[in-house]
């Protein structure tokens, strides 16, 4: 589908572990969005900052008409929009971008999220697991209140190994350092990741060492988010060759493997 | 009712003088997808080179109050790619084009001229002698009259569509290099490119662009669009400026008219606002309705300055 222009009625908005999540009525955007979309949201209206911000789909309740985005709000952007309740009304494009490419047949695959990012895989864990998958997480945070804890993702994946930087919650340690173990015991078909750029870098390095096709959906700073500002470009090795492609329309989700990594 | 919006762009006639600023708009086709591409004059496409470019290392945007900062570096799939893909597409749905094209010496300008003569749909050319973001900044055309001159000239004698020059605000003095494109041969002039910028995160002490600096854009820098076509429309009223630099209303359009604008781009607001283009084309018909203006000629150019 192409992605709409839409003034949005806010459903729900609540205090998501650290985070905040939102969600929207939005019938036509929550039938047609796949995991690792994003709605580029309007955050701060008649205000200096024009530019709207990518979020990533944490849910599509096609039933419901809804969708949702969970976020961090530490700007002033991200705390305008989880200040919205019901009632109020959010601006919106979306869907945007390529989301994660999902075989039909089944299969075992791993998820990998760090922090917030999970929010793009807990909606992925889902649609995996609809189609009959078998899918193991590792997710992780700097410390156990910053953990992305969802109920869907405990509902549709078959183990959750958890990661802290500082130990207060499951082991101490990145979410790459387990994986290795991971790959041997479970010889997933695909590694999807989303998280901060050098949790990527690393989950990407241990995918290529282990032969294991990885899909990353990345975080990049984006003016537009519909494809033609060319601001989110990211270097990527296709057919032999460097080029700029971009995070909003070739991405969010690359290939591991693809990314010429700085 | 019924207000002729129709504009003469230096031998091109457009429906509507609202067009679409290069590098803010691709070519079209991703933009089609939130407007309806013949509700405006014409779509003035990303600027294009001899050969492809790969562009810049990320990060190459950052954000700033009323704004934003850039610095792609031109990265195009050649002149080439454009005509036979772009351009052909525009053409098969018949919406009017103006291509964008840059380069790093005469002959680039000449050789993109070249490979776009004939090419269908094709309006009008606009020189981009002012990305601020290229390997040698001292060298930007548009920082000299003399070398303006010698582009717009070569530029003119290899076309068979106008030229337009499009020019930095960042020079001392902008009219005598107008002049200067003119004199050569120049059927108009697009006002103004992004003006040069920086930002810096004080936590990290580090540019938030790979290149330092980058071109600002948005309607922080609309007033020096505006003071910059005034000035030079009052040097040069014969001569059709397409008008931008923060335009996101149709009041923001009738105020780069009054200033002596021929047309007008909208840029950066299609980054926030996808389906702005069109609504300011449409805007424009009821804003003339409702303040009784029946042709923009009532308007070009008509700034009072009283005092």
């Amino acid at each position: 589908m192409n992605p709409v222009i839409r003034t949005a009625p806010v459903v729900s908005s609540a205090r998501f572990g650290a985070y905040r999540k939102l969600t929207v009525d939005a019938p036509e955007i929550a039938q047609s969005a796949r995991p690792g979309q994003f709605l580029n949201i309007c955050v701060q209206p008649g205000g200096a900052y024009l530019l709207r911000r990518p979020f990533s789909i944490a849910r599509a309740d096609r039933t419901a008409g809804t969708v949702s985005v969970v976020f961090d709000p530490v700007g002033a952007g991200t705390q305008w929009l989880g200040a919205r309740a019901q009632g109020d009304t959010v601006d919106l494009v979306g869907p945007l971008g390529h989301g994660f490419d999902v075989t039909a047949d089944r299969g075992i695959d791993l998820l990998i999220g760090g922090g917030y990012g999970t929010a793009a895989l807990s909606f992925l864990a889902a649609e995996l697991d609809a189609r009959g998958g078998e899918v193991h997480a590792i997710i992780g945070a700097r410390s156990r209140a910053r953990l992305y804890e969802d109920e869907m993702l405990d509902e549709t994946c078959a183990s959750i190994a958890i990661m802290t930087d500082d130990g207060s919650a499951g082991m101490q340690g990145l979410v790459t350092d387990p994986l290795p173990e991971m790959i041997k015991r479970f010889s997933p078909r695909v590694i999807y990741a989303c998280g901060p750029m050098p949790m990527l870098r690393a989950t990407a390095g241990v995918a290529v060492e282990n032969n294991v096709p990885s899909q990353l959906a990345v975080e990049e700073f984006m003016a537009c988010g519909i494809g033609v500002c060319w601001t989110c470009a990211l270097p990527v090795r296709a057919n032999g060759s460097l080029k700029h492609q971009r995070a909003c329309t070739e991405g969010p989700v690359f290939a591991g493997e693809a990314i010429a990594w700085a | 009712m019924g207000v002729d919006l129709s504009i003469a762009l230096g031998g091109a006639r457009l429906a509507n003088p609202i067009v679409t600023a290069s590098g803010c708009f691709g070519s079209g086709k991703e933009m089609s997808r939130f407007v309806e591409l013949h509700s405006l004059g014409a779509i003035v496409c990303k600027t294009v080179t001899p050969e492809p470019r790969l562009g810049i290392s990320p990060p190459r945007g950052a954000e700033t109050a009323s704004g934003m900062l850039n610095a792609i570096g031109l990265q195009n799939p050649g002149v080439e790619a454009f005509r036979d893909n772009d351009l052909t597409w525009l053409a098969e749905r018949g919406v009017p084009a103006i291509a964008s094209v840059g380069g790093h010496s005469v002959a680039d300008y000449v050789r993109c001229v070249e490979v776009l003569r004939g090419a269908p749909g094709l309006v009008a050319i606009e020189l981009n002698l002012s990305c601020p973001n290229l390997e040698d900044r001292g060298f930007m055309f548009a920082l000299s009259d003399e070398r303006t001159a010698e582009v717009a000239a070569a530029a003119r004698a290899a076309s068979d569509v106008p030229i337009f020059c499009k020019l930095s605000p960042d020079v001392t003095d902008l009219v005598a290099i107008a002049e200067a494109a003119v004199g050569a041969g120049a059927d108009g002039l697009s006002l103004i490119n992004t003006t040069l910028g920086m930002a810096i995160d004080p936590r990290t002490f580090r540019s938030k662009l790979s290149t330092g600096t980058g071109g600002l854009s948005g309607p922080a820098i609309k007033p020096i669009a505006v003071r910059c076509v005034w000035q030079v429309h009052r040097a040069l009223g014969h001569i059709p400026i397409i008008g931008m630099g923060g335009i996101s209303t149709v009041e923001d359009a009738i105020e780069m008219i009054l200033a002596g604008a021929t047309a007008v781009a909208i840029g950066t607001a299609n980054f926030y606002e996808p389906a702005v283009s069109e609504q300011i084309a449409l805007g424009l018909a009821d804003f003339c309705d409702m303040h009784g203006i029946s042709s923009l000629d009532e308007v070009r150019g008509q700034v009072k300055i009283e005092g």
